[in-house]
C-alpha cells in the first residue's frame, strides 16, 4: 500500500424529499487499499456507492479519480458510463449475469463495440486467463454461469469488473451469500488484487472480516461518517461503539407491568429458501403492555418471524397461540380475526394496493365488517366516512382519501397503515421496521403510536436494524442471528451488536 | 436525451380522450393501404358509414355482430382486471355453445321460460368450467395459464370437431359435421320483426351493466381489483388470493360460454365448427381497447364491431379485400396501447449534462 491518492469522495450530500440519506461524507482512498465501508442497513452505505457510479445525482459535493499518471480529476457525476471510463468498478450484491451464457460470454459482454461484426473470443480468453493467474480468481469460462456456485458467480463478476482494467474495485456486501470458506478463498483474492494496484471499497456489516481483511475503516451511520479509524488500530468494541452509536435519545415512556401473554411462540421452526427465511427452534413469548425488541443484522431470519406473524408464513414446526387461541390455519386472515395488527417491513409491496384509493387502501383488512359492507356490496359513505376520520385522526396528507394510495409520500403511507391497524384496537402488533425510510417526524409518530397502544394494553414485537429504535422502545431484547432467537438480558449496546454480528452466543 | 417518466395522476380527459383520438387515428391509417388498393377514400369511408348507419337492416346487424364481442370482451376484462389471463375465451365459448345445443335441441323438452334459462345455466357452466380447469392447474401447479388457456382452445376445437362428427351430429343433416338445431322455443326471442338482432343483445348489455356495478361497488370486485393490482398486499391484508382468481375465473369462463350460447340459440340455431370467427380473440382486443372496463367493453363491442360490418359492406360496394377491417382493428389496438402509455408517462427532453465523456 502506498500513500498514492486515487479516489476522493468530497462532502457528498444527498437528499430523497425530507430524508437525508447522506450528510457530506467525505472518503479517501489510496492505490492498493482496501477501505471497508461499515454500517447498519440504512446507514447511507450504498446511496453513497450509487453516487459515486453516476446512479444518483449528490445535491452537493464531488468525486476527484486519479486518471492514469495518478493526477487528481474531476468526475464527471451522474453518468455511469463516466465511473466506468474512470476505471471504477462494482459488483452488486445480487448479481447481474446472464445465466444461460457462459462465463467468457458474460465477462466479456457490453465491453465490445456494437458494429464491430467478428469477436476476438480467443484474445479475450487470453486475457481473463492472465487475470485468473494474477489473481488467484478461478472460475469455469465455458461453463453456463446458471450451472455455477454463487462463490463461482461472485467471481465471474469480479473477473467481469478486472477485465474492464479497473482500478477502483467496490464490493457490495460480498460476503453476504458466500460460505466462510468461500469468503476466505475471496478475501485471499482481494489481497493477491491489491498488490497489483488494485484498490477496494467493500461494503459491509460483519466486523469480524472488517477487521481481519481490511486496511481502514469508515462507519456510517443515519447518513453520516461517524468514524474513521486505521485497522491496525481498531477492535471490535471500538467498532461496535460507532456502528451503534453511544448516544441514546430516550423518548419519554412509563414503565408497565407486562400482563398476560398475548403471543406464544413454542419451537417454532420454518424451512426456508434461504437463511433469511429460516427459523430454527425459536420461542418467545410477549405479553400485554410489553414491547419486546427484535434486534439483529438483516437477512437473519426476521422476514420469516415477520411471515409468521403475519401469517403469511407456514411453521414446519412447533406451536403458535395468539391469546390462549392456538393457531393452525396459517393465513393471514386468520391472524386478522385473532386481533393481529402487521405493521409489513416492505410498506409499498406489502402494505398498500397502490391503484386503489387511499380510502379502500383503509378498509382492505376488514372487508367482512358490517360497518364497511352489507350482503357483499361496499358501503361507499361509510368507507369514505371512515377514511376522512382516520386521515384527520393519523394526520394522513395526501391528495385526498379518493385518490390512488400510490400518491401519498412513503411518511403517509405509513400513517396510513398505521391507522388501518391501530384502529382495530389489535391484541398484538408486529411493526417490522416502522420506521424505516421516514423522516424524524414521521418516525417520532410511529414510536409515539407504539407506546400508545401498549399503554391501551397490545403486546408488541417490534422487529428493527435500527438498535437505537429497540433500545428506545422494547421492555425485553432479543437478538435474531442466524434464524436462532437469543434473549439480550442487556441493555449494553456494545454486547448487543456484538451478539448481533455472531460474536457471542 | 428523451426521459420517460411516469405522470402523477392520468387525467380523466386523457382516459376518455385517448381511446377515441386513437380509434380517429387508426381510420385515417387505414386511408393509406386503401389508397394501396385503387379506392377513392372519400367514398370508401362514405360506404363504409352506410353499411352500418344506412340502414334499419345495416345497423341491426352491427349490433348483432357487437353481441358476442361484449360477451367475450366482458370475459377478458374482467379476468384481466385479477391479472389472470384467459387467453382462452375461444375455446369456452365452444364449450358453451356445445352444451346450449346438447340441452336445447331435444334432449330436454320444456316450455321456452325454463328450457331458454336452462340452455344459457348450461352454456355458462361449460365456460365456467373450461376457465376453470387452468386456473386450478396455475394456483396449484403454477402453469402458466396464458399458454394452458390458449392451448385448451385448439384442443376444445377438437373436441368439438369429433362432437360434431358424433353424438352431437344431426341425423338430418346430409352428413354435414352440425348439430341439430335448438328447438324453437329454446331459441333467444328477436328482437325486431325480420332482422337477425336478438335477445342475446339486450343480455350482453345487462351483463356489461351488472359486471360494472359489481366490479366498483361489490366486495367481490374490490378483491378481484386488489388481487390484480398488487397480490402481494391483497394476500397480506387477508384476502384468499387463490379463491378470488378462482371466481373471477368461473365468471369469466361463463361470459365466454354465454358467447357461444348467444350466438348458436340467438342467431344460427345449429352448431358448426366455424360458428365464431375468432369471436374469443377479438374480445381480447375489445377489452384492451375499453381499458379493462366492463362499461367501455361495450363502446368498443360496438366500435370493433362498426369496422368490421362497415368495411364488409365497403369492400363488397368498393371491390376492396375485406381483410382491411382486420387492420383498422388491429390499428386502433396499436394506437390505443401507445394512447395508453403517453396517458400513464410523460416524455421530457432533457438537455444532457456538460463535461460528459470523462
Amino acid at each position: 500500500m502506498t500513500q498514492q491518492k486515487i479516489l476522493s469522495l468530497n462532502g457528498l450530500s444527498k437528499r430523497f424529499g425530507s430524508v437525508i440519506a447522506n450528510d457530506a461524507v467525505s472518503l479517501e482512498l489510496h492505490k492498493g487499499e482496501v477501505l471497508a465501508l461499515l454500517g447498519e442497513n440504512g446507514a447511507g452505505k450504498t446511496t453513497l456507492m450509487n453516487m459515486l457510479f453516476g446512479h444518483y445525482m449528490p445535491d452537493e459535493g464531488s468525486v476527484d479519480v486519479a486518471d492514469e499518471e495518478g493526477n487528481l480529476r474531476p468526475l464527471a457525476l451522474g453518468h455511469p458510463q463516466a465511473a466506468l471510463q474512470a476505471g471504477i468498478g462494482m459488483v452488486h450484491q445480487h448479481f447481474t449475469l446472464a445465466e444461460n451464457l457462459n462465463a467468457l460470454d458474460n465477462i466479456v459482454l457490453g465491453s465490445e463495440p456494437l458494429r464491430m461484426l467478428r469477436r476476438d473470443r480467443a484474445g479475450a480468453r487470453a486475457k481473463i486467463e492472465r487475470i485468473m493467474a494474477h489473481t488467484g480468481l478461478t472460475a469455469h469460462l465455458d461453463v453456463p454461469v446458471g450451472k455455477m456456485s454463487v462463490g463461482e458467480r461472485q467471481r465471474v463478476e469480479i473477473l467481469k469488473a478486472l477485465y474492464r482494467d479497473v482500478r477502483i474495485l467496490v464490493l457490495d456486501e460480498p460476503t453476504a451469500v458466500l460460505t466462510p470458506q468461500e469468503a476466505d478463498t475471496l478475501f485471499s483474492n482481494i489481497g493477491a488484487m491489491t498488490r497489483e494496484g488494485l484498490s477496494v471499497i467493500f461494503i459491509s456489516h460483519k466486523l469480524r472480516e472488517v477487521l481481519a481483511f481490511s486496511h481502514q475503516i469508515a462507519v456510517l451511520r443515519h447518513g453520516v461518517k461517524v468514524g474513521e479509524i486505521a485497522t491496525a488500530d481498531a477492535n471490535e468494541r471500538v467498532i461496535a461503539r460507532m456502528m451503534v452509536g453511544a448516544d441514546t435519545q430516550e423518548t419519554p415512556r412509563e414503565a408497565m407491568e407486562p400482563g398476560k401473554p398475548v403471543l406464544k411462540l413454542e419451537n417454532i421452526s420454518v424451512v426456508g429458501r434461504s437463511k433469511r427465511d429460516t427459523l430454527e427452534n425459536v420461542s418467545l413469548t410477549v405479553r400485554r403492555h410489553e414491547i419486546l425488541g427484535i434486534a439483529g443484522v438483516s437477512g437473519n431470519g426476521q422476514s420469516a418471524l415477520a411471515g409468521l406473524i403475519s401469517g403469511l408464513t407456514r411453521p414446519s414446526g412447533g406451536s403458535i397461540v395468539v391469546d390462549h387461541i392456538g393457531i393452525t390455519e396459517h393465513h393471514p386472515q386468520t391472524m386478522i380475526r385473532e386481533g393481529v395488527g402487521r405493521i409489513p417491513e416492505d410498506r409499498h409491496h406489502d402494505g398498500i394496493v397502490g391503484a386503489m384509493s387511499v380510502a379502500e387502501n383503509m378498509v382492505i383488512e376488514r372487508l367482512d365488517d358490517p360497518e364497511v359492507q352489507s350482503r357483499g356490496l361496499l358501503k361507499h359513505d361509510a368507507i369514505s366516512a371512515n377514511a376522512d376520520r382516520l386521515a384527520a385522526d393519523y394526520d394522513v396528507r395526501g391528495p385526498g382519501v379518493n385518490a390512488r394510495a400510490r400518491l401519498l409520500s412513503g411518511g403517509n403511507i405509513q400513517k396510513m397503515i398505521l391507522a388501518r391497524v391501530f384502529e382495530q384496537n389489535p391484541k398484538l402488533i408486529l411493526a417490522n421496521q416502522p420506521t424505516r425510510g421516514l423522516d424524524m417526524g414521521a418516525a417520532a409518530e410511529v414510536a409515539r403510536r407504539l407506546l400508545e397502544a401498549r399503554a391501551r394494553g397490545a403486546g408488541i414485537v417490534l422487529i428493527s436494524e435500527d438498535l437505537d429504535e429497540v433500545l428506545s422502545l422494547a421492555d425485553r431484547v432479543m437478538v435474531i442471528h442466524d434464524g436462532e432467537l437469543i434473549e439480550a438480558n442487556t441493555r449494553d449496546r456494545e454486547k448487543i451488536g456484538l451478539m448481533m454480528a455472531g460474536e457471542m452466543a | 436525451m428523451i426521459r420517460i417518466e411516469p405522470r402523477q395522476a392520468p387525467s380523466r380527459l386523457m382516459t376518455l380522450g385517448i381511446p377515441v383520438l386513437s380509434a380517429v387515428v387508426a381510420l385515417a391509417l387505414a386511408a393509406i393501404p386503401l389508397a394501396f388498393a385503387g379506392a377513392g377514400i372519400a367514398t370508401a369511408y362514405q360506404e363504409m358509414f352506410k353499411g352500418i348507419f344506412g340502414s334499419v337492416f345495416a345497423f341491426t346487424e352491427m349490433l348483432t355482430r357487437a353481441t358476442p364481442l361484449i360477451f367475450t370482451g366482458l370475459a377478458a376484462a374482467l379476468a384481466f382486471r385479477a391479472r389472470l389471463w384467459n387467453i382462452g375465451a375461444e375455446g369456452q365459448l365452444y364449450l358453451g355453445a356445445m352444451a346450449a345445443v346438447a340441452v336445447g335441441a331435444g334432449a330436454v323438452d320444456a316450455p321456452g321460460f325454463v328450457l331458454i334459462p336452462l340452455v344459457i345455466l348450461f352454456g355458462c357452466a361449460a365456460g365456467a368450467v373450461g376457465m376453470a380447469v387452468p386456473t386450478v392447474l396455475k394456483s396449484r401447479f403454477g402453469a402458466d395459464e396464458v399458454v394452458t388457456t390458449l392451448l385448451l382452445n385448439f384442443v376444445i376445437l377438437i373436441f368439438l370437431q369429433m362432437m360434431l362428427e358424433g353424438p352431437l351430429k344431426d341425423p338430418m343433416g346430409l352428413g354435414w359435421p352440425q348439430s341439430p338445431p335448438i328447438l324453437d322455443q329454446g331459441m333467444l326471442p328477436p328482437l325486431m320483426d325480420r332482422m337477425r338482432v336478438h335477445s342475446g343483445f339486450i343480455i350482453a348489455l345487462v351483463a356489461a351493466g351488472v359486471a360494472q356495478f359489481m366490479l366498483v361497488r361489490s366486495v367481490w370486485g374490490f378483491k378481484l381489483r386488489a388481487v390484480g393490482e398488487n397480490a402481494a398486499a391483497a394476500r397480506h391484508a387477508g384476502i384468499r388470493v387463490n379463491r378470488s382468481m378462482m371466481s373471477v375465473a368461473l365468471v369469466s369462463g361463463a361470459l365466454a360460454g354465454m358467447a357461444g350460447v348467444s350466438e348458436v340459440a340467438g342467431l344460427k340455431g345449429y352448431l358448426t365448427a366455424d360458428l365464431s370467427p375468432g369471436f374469443g380473440y377479438t374480445g381480447i382486443v375489445v377489452a384492451m381497447l375499453a381499458g379493462l372496463s366492463p362499461a367501455g367493453v361495450v363502446v368498443s363491442a360496438l366500435f370493433i364491431a362498426s369496422v368490421f360490418v362497415g368495411a364488409d359492406s365497403m369492400s363488397r360496394a368498393m371491390g376492396v379485400s375485406s381483410y382491411l377491417a382486420d387492420l383498422v382493428v388491429s390499428m386502433s389496438l396499436i394506437c390505443v396501447l401507445i394512447g395508453g402509455f403517453t396517458a400513464r408517462y410523460r416524455i421530457t427532453r432533457v438537455k444532457p449534462l456538460r463535461g460528459e465523456g470523462a
